[in-house]
């Protein structure tokens, strides 16, 4: 799905950095990414823990936390920057026009209140529902998650309510006000592997349904093939290649993509071992000159030690990495 | 809920029989009350007499005895130092200790919580700060010496409050009020604030670290990812995640401050329980001071008791039988 031509993108990063200032310098969380998703797209980013993912996605929602930062770039939403608006306005575009679901659905609802009363608030902030109307909807956000009785669970407090099924009130909850945009933080890392995929499935049909897009956070390249239509992958908080889902998965470029794609099982292939990344991810303080990923990389030259690759365009993909580029001036 | 209303009922009960045992035991070593009762010149044998007639010379089991069972039909005996029934005499001072004691973590509370609030939000604000400092003082300055100090100030320098005695009372059934009269109201603000102080800084700091804590979790951050408003966010799911142990210490200082205001009574001459307990220590007047420890006793238990209700009217987790009943 490539952007439409005329109208901006629902949801558009440029160049966005994210630094956290430390009595031992700055450092650089998120360096310089660019994303994007239409109306209605999965957009799937994927990386190792601490490559910036789940920054990207609170600063789009405004909730990086202290002292992290957007130090330069803009977010806009439908053509218009949401980066740089106050709390209070940047609240009113939360809930209503981005929602989020994130990691752990045991510590996503406050303890102390009822089911209902955290739909019910949730919705009438941003609609004009009285809170009968509010509670009806309520019922009916949790009908469509799948809640089983789901009239009785209203009233019903957290504790009560599985890791699934608390996962399922936190759908219902993003999807409260119809926002356009979902923003899902490793929705599915923390529950059990049998419930993760009826999770994954509820939350692509909703927002099918609904026409919702999705930026879904996850170091799960099985979620990702499964449910995103275009994926960003993350190293070292950049991105490293990005395109179309069937492309960058058959058709990787990056040698670190490769080796995720090489990471995932296949039923049909007898492959007996999988292959695996040696090293780890570097810190923030220690981010390598040159490609961050070079230390790891099986086909590292000289070049990638010592200048940064930009993103450039190869068939449906595009990359960063040196492999593709011929010459200094080639960046796309 | 009923169930464990009367289990703690049974436990309050347990409590309080082993606190009137110790109080029993304790004073029976204290001291000889024959000796502070009588003067020196009085002959060994009207010594005797009189401890036989006060059954002291029965063995110590059967002494106890006779006490709990004077104690269940609401007998305390009578105080060895005036002769008057130890019930009346507590009865008319308890008042005085309850309203000084309620009067302090009223106010410890009242503006503790909206300090810790605000400190707990707004951690790097300079008022936040000047809180901190300002409660290191309040913790570490000794009730007298805050009450010494106070009566320099507000009695001879500025004359502004009195510092001793609760002023005028009105009498409503067996209490006595200071709350209704002018006087008693300009009387009961000194020792409330020197009693409330230390409460005070302990809510506050206990508040701000509390909500330190809340806000940095998980279901905070969603509250705020649906745009519910800063105000719902703070107060509605923050502060309430806090109340469960703040209401814990505010308990237990409740307890606190009716025990142990004897200080603070005693600094301002306040006519509570706590002054007359130092009395009766002076004279070794076992009934008053075994007697006070039970009140004490019971005030502890009795304040705990509403505490622990209270958690279930506040967090629902620990309405277990309702969660047992739905397959956990």
């Amino acid at each position: 799905m490539a952007p439409q031509n005329d109208s901006p993108p629902l949801l558009e990063v440029r160049n966005l950095s994210i630094e956290f200032p430390t009595r031992r310098g700055t450092l650089v969380a998120v360096d310089d990414i660019s994303l994007h998703i239409d109306q209605g797209e999965v957009l799937g980013v994927v990386g190792e823990s601490g490559a910036g993912k789940s920054l990207t996605g609170n600063a789009i929602i405004g909730l990086l936390e202290h002292p992290g930062r957007i130090a330069s770039g803009e977010i806009l939403l439908n053509g218009k920057r949401i980066d740089n608006l106050s709390y209070e306005q940047m609240r009113r575009i939360r809930g209503r026009d981005i929602g989020a679901v994130f990691q752990d659905p045991l510590t996503s609802l406050n303890p102390l209140y009822t089911v209902s009363r955290q739909l019910v608030e949730t919705i009438k902030v941003h609609t004009d529902l009285d809170t009968g109307a509010a509670r009806a909807r309520a019922l009916e956000l949790l009908e469509a998650v799948g809640i089983p009785a789901a009239k009785e669970r209203l009233s019903s407090y957290p504790h009560e309510f599985s890791g699934g099924m608390r996962q399922r009130v936190v759908i219902a909850l993003a999807l409260a006000a119809e926002p356009r945009l979902i923003i899902a933080d490793e929705p599915t890392t923390a529950l059990d592997v049998s419930i993760q995929a009826q999770i994954i499935a509820l939350l692509k049909r909703l927002c099918a349904e609904r026409g919702t897009a999705v930026m879904l956070v996850t170091h799960d390249m099985g979620v990702i093939a499964e449910t995103a239509d275009r994926v960003a992958v993350m190293y070292a908080g950049r991105v490293v290649e990005t395109g179309p889902v069937a492309s960058v998965i058959q058709n990787a470029h990056h040698p670190y993509t490769s080796g995720l794609m090489g990471s995932i099982p296949h039923m049909k292939h007898g492959v007996n071992r999988l292959t695996q990344i040696d090293g780890a991810m570097p810190r923030l303080n220690a981010i390598p000159q040159g490609c961050a990923f070079n230390p790891r990389c099986e086909k590292v030259f000289d070049r990638c030690r010592k200048e940064r690759p930009e993103l450039i365009s190869i068939e449906q993909n595009e990359v960063a990495c040196w492999l593709y580029q011929s010459d200094v001036g080639g960046v796309s | 809920m009923i169930a464990f209303a009367v289990r703690r009922f049974i436990q309050a009960i347990v409590v309080l029989l082993a606190v009137s045992l110790i109080a029993f035991v304790m004073f029976k070593y204290v001291g000889d009350p024959i000796s502070q009762m009588v003067g020196p010149e009085t002959p060994i044998d009207q010594r005797e007499a009189l401890r036989e007639q006060l059954g002291l010379n029965d063995p110590v089991p059967l002494q106890f005895m006779h006490y709990l069972g004077d104690v269940v039909q609401g007998n305390f005996g009578r105080s060895f130092r005036t002769g008057l029934a130890v019930d009346r005499v507590l009865l008319e001072r308890i008042p005085a200790t309850l309203e000084l004691a309620i009067v302090a973590v009223l106010y410890a509370v009242v503006a503790g919580i909206p300090m810790g609030v605000y400190s707990g939000l707004y951690p790097d604000r300079w008022l936040s700060k000047f809180f901190q400092t300002v409660s290191l003082i309040g913790i570490s300055l000794p009730t007298f010496f805050v009450g010494v100090i106070l009566i320099y100030i507000f009695g001879p320098t500025l004359n502004l409050l009195p510092t001793f005695g609760r002023g005028e009372v009105v009498h409503i059934g067996f209490w006595s009020t200071g709350l209704l009269t002018v006087s008693g109201l300009k009387s009961i603000i000194l020792p409330a604030f020197t009693l409330g102080m230390f409460q005070l800084t302990l809510i506050m700091r206990l508040v701000r670290s509390e909500m330190l804590e809340v806000l940095r979790t998980d279901y905070i951050k969603f509250a705020r990812a649906r745009g519910l408003s800063n105000r719902a966010v703070n107060f509605g799911h923050a502060l309430k995640n806090t109340l469960v142990p703040v209401i814990t210490v505010i308990g237990l200082q409740l307890g606190q401050v009716i025990a142990f205001a004897i200080i603070t009574e005693a600094v301002f001459q306040w006519p509570g329980m706590g002054l007359l307990f130092l009395q009766a220590i002076q004279f070794a007047d076992v009934p008053v001071m075994s007697t006070y420890l039970l009140v004490v006793a019971v005030f502890f238990v009795a304040i705990n008791l509403v505490v622990d209700l209270l958690y279930y009217v506040i967090d629902p987790r620990l309405r277990l039988d309702r969660a047992v009943a739905q397959g956990g």
